[in-house]
């Protein structure tokens, strides 16, 4: 089992890769080469968070062992975390690569797409399982770089200048996280992400912890795209082609961004006061700017840009509660269930925003225009798309029995149990708000009269249907996911491995 | 101490850069800047007085003082990095500047709101 | 583009060849000298880009061999990928392992299977640049 943990990285590097080489050759099915890749993966993550929910798996690359205990090599580790954020990015690449066979036929240099497809699921892979500080930040490059191109596929107008904004804004960030890593090298002249743990143990904390706390915040922060290094967001995820959006938004603002940040504040340094309010303030103001900037937006791929700003301030708020909590070492099963219900609705989120931003792209493929003003009535024409549009707009906004709910519900009950009440309000208010902005996006789009020379839009491929239906099962299945017994085995892991739950 | 400050401040001097000029070019300028001084910084970090380079030579004696060679693998890979950031802005930056005709970035904002 | 003077060409033409040698030599050594694969592959990009420049665009079939440096990049990034997981199914099942026998430190034929990574990678870095740099100049003429 420890020895198929490279494969999540090799496999495809390999196919990116391998299709530059044989695409003229077969020119029909290398299409299908990295959905298949990522399906295979997608089942060995799932086998390994099923296998060994609660243990780590470690794996020494090249295969050098400590030495006097100083380990010394990059080591892969996989744990509850790591195995349940590897489900959500195969899972999510699995169905956006689905759903991109048909869609990218309108645009030229198809083979360059799924080069670039492959590269940014490896890049995204080898971030969450790495335990190496350079190594981590390598990958996030590789996804990185991998998604500006993706950005600017098109090369319209609008694709070229969001993605240069994209690009420069990304670029400072990767700066930073560089800068605070080095200082992180040279205060402990180690890059392990283990071995720091155990060193900062030791030592009280000072002011160099802070300092690179603070840059590792700024650098997160903009790749995760939190108030108030949100302005790449909306260019860069409303320009891109549909199936780009729904992994961007869906997967890499969680994978680079989130993913990070909990692995790092959590694991490697210690929780600290200063710090703890410093991220909840981050998350509370991402949470509520997020919603109000996106009530006022006609474009429908813009709004759903903004709604990633505000759901993704829900999920720091929760963590930033849950450390707040662990640093006055008040009740330890207020944080637990905060850290609960903020991971929740981070796999959520990426199920109903990829679902969300592939209606957006069915909506265009089959009309042409994504302009809320211009659309309307599609309930008729586009029977698929509607129907699946409705389900993800109840799930994003907090109605039972899709997922939403229940996730919201547990960050409102941990907020209320650790008596943040003006935080619970205002988490009940922005779900209010967001219920109103998905009101307007149905009325306008779906249930509207049809307008002139609409009766001849004809429903999209079968394959892009394929990747909606089951993305909208999965809303409702993913709420079975609270009760308790289903709970322990998907869920848990991944805060056990944040906050010991035994102790 | 003082070489650690100068390269701090050549950051400082890339972020303005990036910041306040109006040329597409420039900004890339100030960018790129900013990866030289932070490489810089990085092989600052691993020296060590007296030392030599990390090359192991068995004609020579024992005892032999080395240089931290970790922090060069670490900058090695990150120039290849930078070199592949610098490629694709420019990229960028022509085929922006065929459908823009003008280099100015006040005149590149179509996406608004 | 047209070229440069007559003088140029000839110097270049003579000195690129040097050039690529260099490059080589930096790539073989890698395990006993600085440098590398990353390196002694920009080096000998350069030796191509030399002659380029110096000769004029109109000179040489620009898209042909645009295809085939990005075959040579491709070919080179998976034979690397392959002969590091040839470590995984091999021997002793770690990724990145290093199987072939070591020698005496200091000779050229040592270090196992570092010297094959070098050449791979300098091959991949090589064909990299040189597809950067095309893709520039043929945009450029078709302008």
């Amino acid at each position: 089992m420890d020895s198929l943990i490279p494969l999540f990285v090799i496999i495809p590097l390999g196919i990116a890769f391998l299709i530059p080489l044989i695409w003229k050759l077969i020119p029909s099915v290398f299409k299908y080469l990295p959905a298949t890749g990522i399906l295979f993966l997608l089942v060995l993550a799932f086998y390994i968070l099923i296998a060994n929910g609660n243990e780590t798996l470690i794996y020494k690359v090249g295969g050098w062992e400590p030495v006097k205990n100083v380990p010394i090599g990059i080591h892969l580790v996989v744990d509850g975390l790591a195995a349940s954020m590897l489900i959500i990015i195969n899972l999510i690449g699995f169905l956006a690569g689905i759903y991109a066979i048909p869609y990218m036929k309108k645009f030229t240099g198809e083979n360059y797409f799924f080069v670039l497809f492959s590269l940014m699921v490896a890049g995204m892979n080898g971030v969450v399982i790495t335990g190496d500080l350079f190594n981590m930040f390598v990958f996030l490059e590789i996804s990185v770089i991998s998604s500006y191109a993706l950005v600017a596929f098109g090369s319209s107008k609008d694709e070229l200048e969001a993605s240069f904004k994209y690009q420069v804004l990304g670029g400072i960030a990767s700066l930073l996280i560089l800068f605070a890593l080095a200082i992180t090298y040279w205060y402990t002249s180690t890059l392990n992400m283990s071995d720091i743990s155990h060193l900062l143990k030791q030592a009280p904390v000072n002011k160099v912890t802070i300092f690179i706390q603070l840059f590792l915040i700024a650098g997160f922060g903009l790749k995760a795209a939190l108030i108030p290094f949100h302005a790449w967001l909306p260019d860069a995820h409303s320009s891109a082609p549909s199936p780009i959006s729904a992994m961007l938004s869906g997967v890499l603002i969680k994978a680079i961004g989130i993913y990070a940040l909990l692995r790092l504040f959590f694991n490697m340094f210690r929780v600290t006061y200063e710090i703890s309010i410093i991220i909840t303030l981050i998350g509370v103001l991402s949470m509520v700017i997020g919603v109000i900037l996106a009530i006022g937006q006609w474009d429908m791929k813009r709004l759903f840009a903004y709604h990633s700003i505000s759901q993704m301030g829900y999920v720091i708020m929760a963590a930033g509660i849950a450390m707040i909590i662990l640093a006055k070492g008040g009740n330890r099963n207020i944080a637990i269930l905060s850290l609960t219900g903020g991971l929740f609705h981070m796999f959520n989120h990426s199920v109903f925003k990829g679902l969300l931003f592939l209606n957006a792209g069915s909506v265009e493929y089959a009309t042409g225009t994504r302009n809320l003003k211009d659309l309307g009535g599609l309930s008729e024409v586009l029977p698929v798309t509607s129907a699946t549009s409705l389900g993800a707009s109840l799930s994003i906004s907090g109605i039972p029995p899709f997922n939403g709910f229940f996730s919201k519900l547990i960050i409102i009950i941990a907020a209320i149990e650790g008596r943040f009440y003006f935080l619970a309000l205002l988490a009940v208010i922005v779900s209010i708000i967001t219920l109103a902005s998905f009101m307007k996006v149905q009325r306008y789009a779906f249930l509207d009269k049809l307008k002139k020379g609409g009766s001849n839009i004809k429903e999209v491929p079968f394959l892009m249907c394929f990747s909606m239906i089951i993305l909208v099962i999965l809303c409702l299945v993913m709420s079975l996911m609270a009760i308790p017994g289903i709970r322990e085995t998907f869920l848990m892991p991944a805060v056990n491995s944040l906050i010991s739950l035994k102790m | 101490m003082l070489n650690y400050i100068l390269c701090f401040v050549l950051f400082l001097v890339g972020l303005y850069g990036v910041l306040t000029r109006k040329n597409i070019i420039k900004i890339i300028i100030g960018l790129c800047i900013m990866e030289y001084s932070l490489n810089l910084f990085f092989i600052m970090i691993g020296y060590i007085k007296g030392g030599v380079a990390p090359i192991v030579d068995l004609s020579s004696s024992q005892n032999v003082k080395y240089v931290d060679p970790l922090p060069q693998a670490i900058v090695l890979t990150a120039i290849v990095i930078g070199l592949a950031t610098t490629a694709l802005l420019l990229a960028i930056a022509i085929k922006l500047y065929k459908k823009y005709k003008t280099f100015d970035i006040d005149k590149i904002n179509n996406l608004k709101g | 583009m047209k070229g440069m003077t007559s003088i140029v060409k000839k110097v270049s033409a003579l000195i690129s060849g040097l050039v690529f040698l260099y490059g080589c030599y930096i790539i073989f050594h890698g395990h006993l000298t600085p440098g590398g694969g990353f390196a002694g592959g920009t080096i000998i990009a350069g030796s191509f880009i030399l002659l380029i420049i110096a000769n004029g665009i109109q000179y040489f079939r620009l898209k042909k061999e645009k295809e085939e440096s990005s075959l040579a990049e491709g070919a080179g990034i998976l034979f690397f990928l392959l002969f590091a997981a040839g470590g995984l199914l091999l021997t002793a099942h770690v990724f990145f392992r290093n199987f072939l026998p070591y020698g005496t430190p200091g000779n050229l034929l040592s270090a196992g299977v570092i010297p094959l990574y070098n050449i791979f990678v300098g091959i991949e870095v090589a064909a990299g640049l040189l597809s950067i740099f095309l893709a520039f100049v043929i945009y450029k003429k078709e302008d």
